[in-house]
């Protein structure tokens, strides 16, 4: 689950990130072609994969290059659900307005939480994470004059078009439903991927396998977990704003100690570390359900073995197993 | 009722009947080798099969609800394609599980429109997973017809596809009920309730309905989810309250009761109780003694003798339940007789209006016939079809309103004392989908 | 009802479920402890106990031969477990994780298939109720409470008096050091794994009549002891005992005077604090 910096110079330090760059980049330009190809159903499917993804790439932030484990970034994705969905339902804030609220409400929860929460490490830390999720899971059930709780509210209706110089796009279509996601998705891409490569990054790293020397050099460790926690709360905010607002439909249950399992679940399946990981995990685990439904009812069993199996042959997960095989640009 | 028209299936079922003979072989080894009813010698459906998507919680908190659920929908399509199909075609039913999750549930709708292209999907339970996925139901404008009791469809925050044809909603429910128990039982009543789920329709509904009739809420007790022991809840119940009105839903309400039980002792106050708490729970179960005398809402009586018409009776054999609500294989596991009729009487429903409306197959034109039927029905009249009672149906909100029963419980049975009627539920209502766009 | 009614309710209400929580808690406090992993499932293992508890006494008639055959069932389930998954994968920490979320998968479905939905109750052995000048309670839940005691007890002498209890501790401190001295490490992991669960099983048990067997029971259990283990420090069954105990009685008086949900969402952060204040638990030893 190491991050490999290049250890090459000039030229091919050079050579190898436009390498990674062109990877990701790829990716994007693969799921862009995508759209058109893919029968409807799979098209929705993969336009709420991508968003999942997201959620899950802006987990791995953290757990990736902090190696912090957390079990409540269901707080942080909800954060960004109900800052969006709220304004939506009460204020009538279009969506651009609205991800921003979205974005500022995951940031703040993320802020104030990461600054309680980093003073422990380790299971502790999971443990911590998970409480004051469970505490958030409980207030919006407890607001629920407010928040609906666990019916939750229903958007459709009350979500003006968006306006975009001269487009207007309407979020209830289809296509438009999957490049806002696939927009979303290429962004968090990009930020993960430059955060990484960054000096920033690299102190990261140097944190992760090290804090003792990290701080011995003069590194405020503590300052740069809190922002790597921020951004990783802020990412899976924004993807629990847009799910908010391509579905239509903000409820408790997002906020529940499920969705900060899932994003745990989907990164340690694609492969801990690696950007792509994270879609590569939540495709997986999506369809895994999606297709053994469809032929059995205790389609549960298949989905605990075929976990059980992936692990054993991949213990890196997906990603992680390939790049251990192909050089090191891979994804 | 809207006159019935002649509808093109009906003038081309002869040559339906020609054009499915594949599809007949393919179908009649599925059908049970009883002796045919008189209803069923009507004729052998024929022609594409209509397919109905079924959205159900096989798996989640719901799974008790959706494996009857289950059972009560293959019953009913059993009995329809017996008697002839819908508008002369069989009908098939394609069942996935939403595992009782929000997010599973618009993915269920929607592979279901979109993969397995079904002609409408029904028969989702709980509110959450109909609130998220039936704005998805609406962008894919198909129809969506749910069995939830919760007062989201008739509250005007769905949409045009959305209707709830089977099962009286909450808000009607505690409509017809409060003024009973405020006149039958106490005036000062505490409220046990789940933070969560319907619970919300409950406190809300049953407070402003008991203030409406002069009655008090003493206290609003609201129970979190996953709570497993309630007793330290209790003391929030007011001394001199006359009436806990208690509806709890989960794996919880055994204990819930029994630990009512050993708080208050012989000091009780009354208790009236919503059915949902004991759906699928035996009567008989250990710590239930407590609620001996105490009055329980029931949408349809489990045990055979609350309400024995001959459609009743009918419908009860079908599904395969005892006289007692339970499984006729395994009397261990008892139904949520006061639920899933609501299923059986939505696939009716879907019949009448398919028959009614001429639709043939999805897309806008016959889906407007199909909406636009529907909602021009005011009754359902009893039947085999509706055995739970005459159900008027109210266009502009999409629900079915229907009579409810108040039983007690008697040597550990219950027995149906009281009924309201229909008129008794009405509400102001609230909602108008008519005049959405289609 | 008085203050000290509500107080007195809070605090036993709290007890009873502190120590029920202590039981389930400590069996993953062994596996965490001497495994070092993460075990997901382990809330399945005590709804196994409570629904083997369920099928013996339905097949037998009674209550007592349950509480002997279901924690065995459980055992065995434990044993083929810890064999064919998490040796395979060498207990490492992570893909522990993915793999027990699968077991948490397959089991909880395998009781659905077999068992169904059902939240199915058992008549408790002994039944009576105590009143209290200000309330009745449940005589059932207080033996349950006094049983936990006993076990745990008996836990203590099993960990400080007996061989499996020494090598065990020994592969604690240092597995690879305590297999140089021969301890038989993998069936130290496997006996620790078993144990685990037989300790969730026998909470699982003694708890059916009171709260029905239930196929999704689990998590709930998993949370708390899981809570238990981290706050009372790893690696320290009196601190879990003490956490567990914390964590009941937090709840058990809030609970009777705030109103229900706000009662856990104090709780929920009370016990968020404690751990921010002392991250290493309460018992615990800082090389974690």
């Amino acid at each position: 689950m190491t991050v490999r910096v290049q250890s090459g110079e000039g030229a091919a330090l050079a050579h190898a990130n436009r390498l990674v760059w062109g990877v990701h980049l790829a990716v994007a330009a693969l799921l862009l072609l995508l759209q058109f190809v893919l029968p409807p159903f799979h098209h929705g499917m993969l336009a709420r994969i991508m968003v999942l993804a997201s959620y899950a790439i802006g987990y791995n932030l953290l757990l990736g290059y902090t190696g912090l484990m957390s079990l409540g970034h269901a707080m942080f994705f909800a954060a960004g659900m109900y800052g969006t969905g709220l304004t939506v339902y009460y204020l009538g804030f279009g969506a651009l307005p609205a991800i921003v609220t979205g974005l500022l409400a995951s940031i703040a929860v993320a802020l104030v939480i990461g600054w309680i929460t980093l003073r422990t490490t380790g299971v502790s830390f999971l443990i911590v994470t998970m409480m004051f999720a469970q505490a958030f899971f409980l207030a919006t059930l407890y607001f629920n004059r407010i928040t609906g709780g666990d019916q939750g509210l229903v958007l459709a209706g009350r979500l003006p078009p968006l306006h975009l110089g001269p487009l207007t796009l309407n979020l209830a279509q289809p296509g438009v439903k999957y490049n806002v996601a696939l927009v979303v998705f290429t962004a968090c891409v990009l930020l993960g991927l430059w955060l990484v490569r960054s000096p920033a990054g690299r102190v990261l790293v140097a944190i992760r396998e090290n804090e003792e020397r990290a701080r011995l050099i003069g590194y405020n460790t503590f300052h740069y977990k809190w922002l790597t926690l921020t951004i990783s709360g802020a990412v899976s905010g924004l993807a629990g704003s847009t799910y908010t607002l391509l579905f239509s439909y903000l409820g408790s249950s997002f906020a529940s100690i499920l969705y900060s399992i899932y994003p745990l679940l989907w990164t340690l399946v694609g492969g801990v570390g690696t950007i792509i990981g994270p879609l590569v995990g939540a495709t997986m685990m999506t369809y895994v359900v999606d297709i053994t439904s469809g032929y059995t009812t205790a389609y549960l069993i298949v989905v605990g073995a075929a976990l059980v199996i992936l692990i054993m042959r991949f213990p890196q997960g997906i990603m992680g197993a390939v790049r251990a095989r192909w050089p090191q640009w891979v994804p | 009722m809207s006159a019935r028209r002649i509808t093109r299936r009906e003038a081309m079922k002869a040559a339906g009947a020609l054009v499915g003979a594949g599809v007949l072989t393919g179908i009649s080894g599925t059908l049970p080798t009883l002796a045919p009813t008189a209803a069923a010698q009507a004729s052998t459906p024929s022609g594409k099969t209509l397919r109905i998507g079924f959205q159900v919680h096989r798996t989640g908190i719901g799974a008790v609800y959706g494996a009857w659920y289950e059972k009560t929908a293959n019953a009913a399509v059993q009995y329809i394609n017996e008697t002839g199909g819908i508008a002369g075609r069989p009908v098939e039913l394609v069942a996935e599980d939403d595992g009782t999750d929000p997010k599973r549930g618009v993915e269920v709708v929607e592979k279901l429109a979109q993969q397995a292209k079904v002609d409408f999907i029904f028969g989702t339970l709980f509110s959450n997973v109909v609130i998220a996925a039936a704005p998805r139901a609406g962008e894919l404008k198909i129809p969506y017809l749910v069995v939830s009791e919760g007062y989201h469809v008739p509250s005007g925050k769905m949409n045009r596809y959305v209707f709830q044809p089977g099962i009286t909603d909450v808000h009607a429910q505690v409509t017809a009920l409060v003024p009973w128990i405020v006149k039958n039982l106490g005036k000062k009543i505490t409220m046990v309730f789940p933070d969560y789920a319907f619970g919300y329709d409950h406190r809300d509904f049953g407070g402003t309905t008991i203030a409406n009739v002069g009655g008090k809420v003493a206290a609003l007790v609201p129970i979190p989810p996953t709570e497993t022991s309630f007793t330290k809840y209790f003391p929030q119940i007011p001394r001199d309250t006359d009436v806990v009105y208690h509806v709890m839903v989960g794996p919880g309400v055994l204990t819930f009761v029994l630990q009512m039980g050993e708080y208050f002792g012989a000091r009780k106050p009354k208790l009236f109780g919503f059915i949902d708490s004991l759906e699928g729970v035996d009567m008989a179960s250990p710590g239930l003694d407590f609620l001996e005398g105490s009055h329980i809402w029931e949408a349809l009586p489990r045990y055979a003798d609350g309400y024995p018409t001959r459609y009743e009776t009918f419908y009860r054999a079908r599904v395969g339940v005892n006289a007692s609500g339970a499984s006729q294989q395994d009397p261990k596991n008892v139904s949520t007789y006061s639920h899933m009729f609501g299923v059986w009487e939505t696939l009716f429903v879907i019949k009448d209006v398919v028959e009614q409306s001429g639709y043939e197959k999805p897309g806008p034109e016959d889906y407007r016939a199909f909406i636009e039927t529907l909602e021009r029905f005011e009754w359902f009249n009893e039947g085999n079809r509706h055995p739970q009672g005459a159900k008027k149906f109210v266009g502009r909100l999409h629900q079915a309103f229907g009579q409810q029963f108040i039983s007690q419980v008697q040597s550990r049975r219950l027995k149906v004392v009281d009924r309201t009627r229909i008129e008794d539920g009405m509400y102001k209502p609230e909602g108008d989908y008519t005049k959405q766009p289609l | 009802m008085s203050f000290t009614g509500h107080l007195f309710l809070g605090l036993l209400e709290g007890g009873v479920s502190g120590l029920v929580i202590a039981l389930t808690a400590m069996g993953l406090s062994l596996v965490f402890g001497v495994m070092r992993i993460v075990n997901v499932a382990h809330g399945e293992f005590f709804m196994l106990g409570a629904v083997f508890a369920w099928y013996f006494s339905s097949l037998t008639g009674s209550f007592y031969p349950a509480l002997v055959a279901a924690p065995i069932s459980v055992a065995l389930v434990a044993l083929l477990a810890d064999r064919f998954i998490l040796r395979p994968i060498r207990y490492a920490p992570e893909p522990t994780i993915v793999a027990t979320i699968g077991l948490l998968y397959i089991l909880q479905q395998l009781v659905l298939t077999f068992y169904g939905p059902y939240a199915r109750p058992v008549a408790a052995p002994i039944y009576f109720r105590v009143d209290f000048p200000w309330f009745g309670y449940s005589g059932y839940k207080l033996v349950v409470a006094a049983l936990a005691a006993l076990l745990l007890a008996a836990l203590w002498l099993v960990v400080t008096r007996t061989r499996l209890g020494l090598y065990m501790r020994a592969t604690q401190q240092d597995r690879e050091i305590a297999q140089a001295f021969g301890v038989p490490t993998e069936r130290v992991y496997a006996a620790a794994f078993a144990l685990g669960a037989v300790l969730a099983a026998i909470a699982g048990v003694l708890i059916v009549p009171v709260q029905q067997a239930h196929y999704l029971m689990g998590l709930d259990a998993l949370l708390l002891s899981f809570m238990a283990v981290i706050i009372g420090g790893v690696g320290s069954l009196t601190g879990t005992l003490v956490a567990a105990l914390f964590i009941g009685l937090i709840d058990g008086v809030m609970s009777v005077f705030f109103t229900p949900t706000l009662a856990k969402i104090v709780a929920s952060l009370l016990v968020a604090f404690v751990l921010v204040l002392k991250p290493m638990g309460l018992f615990g030893e800082d090389r974690l």
